[in-house]
């Protein structure tokens, strides 16, 4: 009776274990690729530079000595939370659209006596250039799971959604490509990397809604500046100036097309 | 001093879950620069625990856990308010301590 | 007396502006214009990428846009590329598989970050957007899968004269991809010196070659 009992819960075991692997065979990459994430959600270093960039933006610092506690993103002198989904907008002190990365820059000159060409033009990863992406990563991380609502009541908005469709079309180099050329399409993907189409809302969490995030295959948090610039790289176009108009008016087109998309920013890449 | 790690403890019964991300290079010695020279190991080499200044966990690491590493384990005994102490040395004599209390 | 005082005609009109398309708002054509003189002035050089990389041919000028081009200047511009393709010397189409294999695999060349121009450092990058050897399941869609490319167009003989033309549009294609879609997504391999005559060879030898793992 027991050999019985221990025969009938062994075939069991195995039946399970069968269709266990049958099961595994099927999932397909995306679903693989989703799982690992999932995975690693639970401790993402972003949260690291999340944490300095909130010590960064508390400190006094600078020629000037004092915090970015009253910079204004957009939502009035230090209101960080819900700043993140309304970038980029219109300021009326530097009287043009600015994204977030350009916007901190511009409190760390004005409120902190930085020199902002300078941090604009230190490589990313390097200097106040790492401490630009830590307070990026800290602002996002004050929104996340608000839905992007980015105004567009001020013409310079409106002006700027119209110059980034344009931007995000324009073909060139010695490949053609365009950003269209990846992110023009539905279902498309490179490699195995799923590519969203940015030319409308993606869906929560994707494309313009991912970014600041970690990227564990190199280590390094990335801000949408840095990935803009690594996306021209490998379009073979020439490099775009940290905070220049392209790569403001193309996260003013973005943004503005995945509105009430769910931020998930900082979120963590392959 | 090497930047701080981010400790959270959840009080879970009668018992604390403890996670832990630590912000570290983790070089295993094999990789090279873009000038070909192998950039020199630098990792964790132990991480010790203590619950109010009793130790609970000692780990031994090695170039096999990647850069900012993320540990997460559990103490038995522990109870919302208790102090919870993670530190760790590298192979080059850096350390690091942070604390948290257990939520 | 009381006098009513309108408020000027021109902030009327500001402040009843709030959608898209109101007059205040440029014409397409001048912030087609804009966007030029933006992108002119967002990029510098870097390594080997020079900003006059951003200099448009027609083709690249009349495909920057979410519709296409009229049928006319669509076919001007396939006219232009196919009348610019270069054929092979002595019309050796064939090269190595296994290098073109390597080839297909390889996605550097021509970013700021590469060091050289030269077509022999360059990769063909056919994995990121083509299916080529089913072995290879890190593939891409933007194109389509290349499986099978030879033995579905029934090239059992690549020196038999029934496959020349198969053999000149898959040249043609890799050449300048615009000469069969003005608009193509594929970049023009020969036509913009992305790679040489034997790599492309290497190319055609991984699709046409009855040998190749892609045509089993």
């Amino acid at each position: 009776m027991r050999r019985g009992l221990l025969v009938r819960s062994g075939a069991w075991a195995m039946a399970t274990l069968l269709a266990g692997a049958a099961a595994q065979a099927q999932k397909n990459t995306a679903d693989g690729i989703a799982e690992y994430r999932k995975m690693l959600e639970d401790g993402n270093p972003a949260d690291l530079f999340e944490a300095k960039g909130e010590a960064l933006w508390k400190q006094k610092r600078g020629p000037k000595n004092a915090s970015l506690e009253s910079c204004d993103l957009g939502k009035g002198p230090g209101v960080v939370k819900g700043a993140f989904v309304e970038l980029p907008r219109y300021f009326a002190d530097t009287a043009k659209v600015q994204d977030l990365e350009s916007r901190l820059v511009s409190c760390m000159q004005a409120l902190q006596g930085f020199d902002g060409a300078a941090i604009a033009g230190t490589p990313f990863g390097r200097g106040e250039q790492d401490n630009v992406t830590a307070l990026a990563t800290y602002v996002a991380a004050a929104s996340r799971g608000l839905r992007f609502s980015l105004p567009q009541g001020h013409p310079e908005e409106r002006r700027l959604y119209e110059v980034g469709k344009r931007v995000f079309y324009f073909r060139g180099g010695p490949y053609d490509f365009s950003c269209a050329s990846c992110h023009g399409e539905d279902g498309k993907r490179i490699r195995l990397q799923d590519l969203p189409n940015l030319t409308k809302n993606p869906g929560d969490g994707v494309g313009f809604a991912a970014w600041p995030a970690y990227r564990v295959s190199n280590g390094q948090m990335w801000g949408m500046q840095l990935r803009l610039n690594d996306c021209y790289r490998q379009q073979r176009f020439p490099y775009p100036g940290f905070g220049s108009e392209v790569t403001v008016a193309l996260g003013v087109y973005m943004g503005v097309n995945a509105k009430g998309a769910e931020s998930i920013a900082p979120a963590i890449k392959r | 001093m090497a930047d701080p790690m981010r400790i959270r403890a959840q009080a879970q019964g009668d018992k604390a879950v403890v996670r832990v991300l630590m912000s570290h290079e983790m070089e295993t010695g094999q990789r090279k620069d873009s000038a070909g020279k192998t950039i020199p190991a630098w990792f964790i080499q132990e991480v010790t625990a203590s619950l109010n200044g009793s130790p609970v966990l000692t780990a031994q690491w090695g170039t096999a856990v990647s850069k900012n590493p993320f540990m997460q384990f559990t103490i038995r005994g522990a109870k919302a308010g208790d102090k919870v102490s993670v530190s760790w040395v590298d192979n080059r004599g850096d350390k690091r301590t942070d604390e948290a209390t257990v939520a | 007396m009381h006098t009513i005082q309108l408020p000027a005609v021109p902030a009327l009109v500001v402040t009843a502006c709030g959608i898209i398309g109101c007059a205040s708002m440029p014409s397409s054509s001048e912030l087609d214009q804009q966007a030029r003189a933006a992108i002119k002035a967002s990029f510098r050089d870097q390594g080997i990428a020079k900003v006059d990389r951003l200099n448009q041919d027609l083709g690249q000028r009349a495909c920057s846009g979410p519709t296409p081009p009229s049928p006319e200047v669509a076919q001007r511009i396939e006219a232009d590329a196919l009348a610019g393709i270069r054929w092979p010397e002595s019309g050796r189409y064939l090269g190595d598989w296994r290098e073109g294999e390597k080839l297909a695999q390889n996605g550097r060349g021509l970013t700021w970050t590469d060091t050289s121009a030269a077509p022999r450092d360059n990769g063909a990058s056919c994995y990121n957007c083509h299916q080529i050897d089913k072995k290879e399941i890190s593939f891409g869609t933007i194109g389509p899968s290349l499986w099978n490319y030879g033995k579905l167009r029934g090239v059992r003989d690549p020196g038999d004269a029934a496959a020349a033309p198969i053999l000149q549009y898959t040249w043609g294609k890799l050449w300048n991809s615009k000469a069969y879609a003005a608009c193509s997504n594929m970049p023009r391999f020969g036509h913009m010196q992305l790679l040489d005559e034997d790599q492309l060879r290497h190319l055609m030898a991984l699709l046409l070659d009855p040998k190749s793992p892609v045509n089993q």
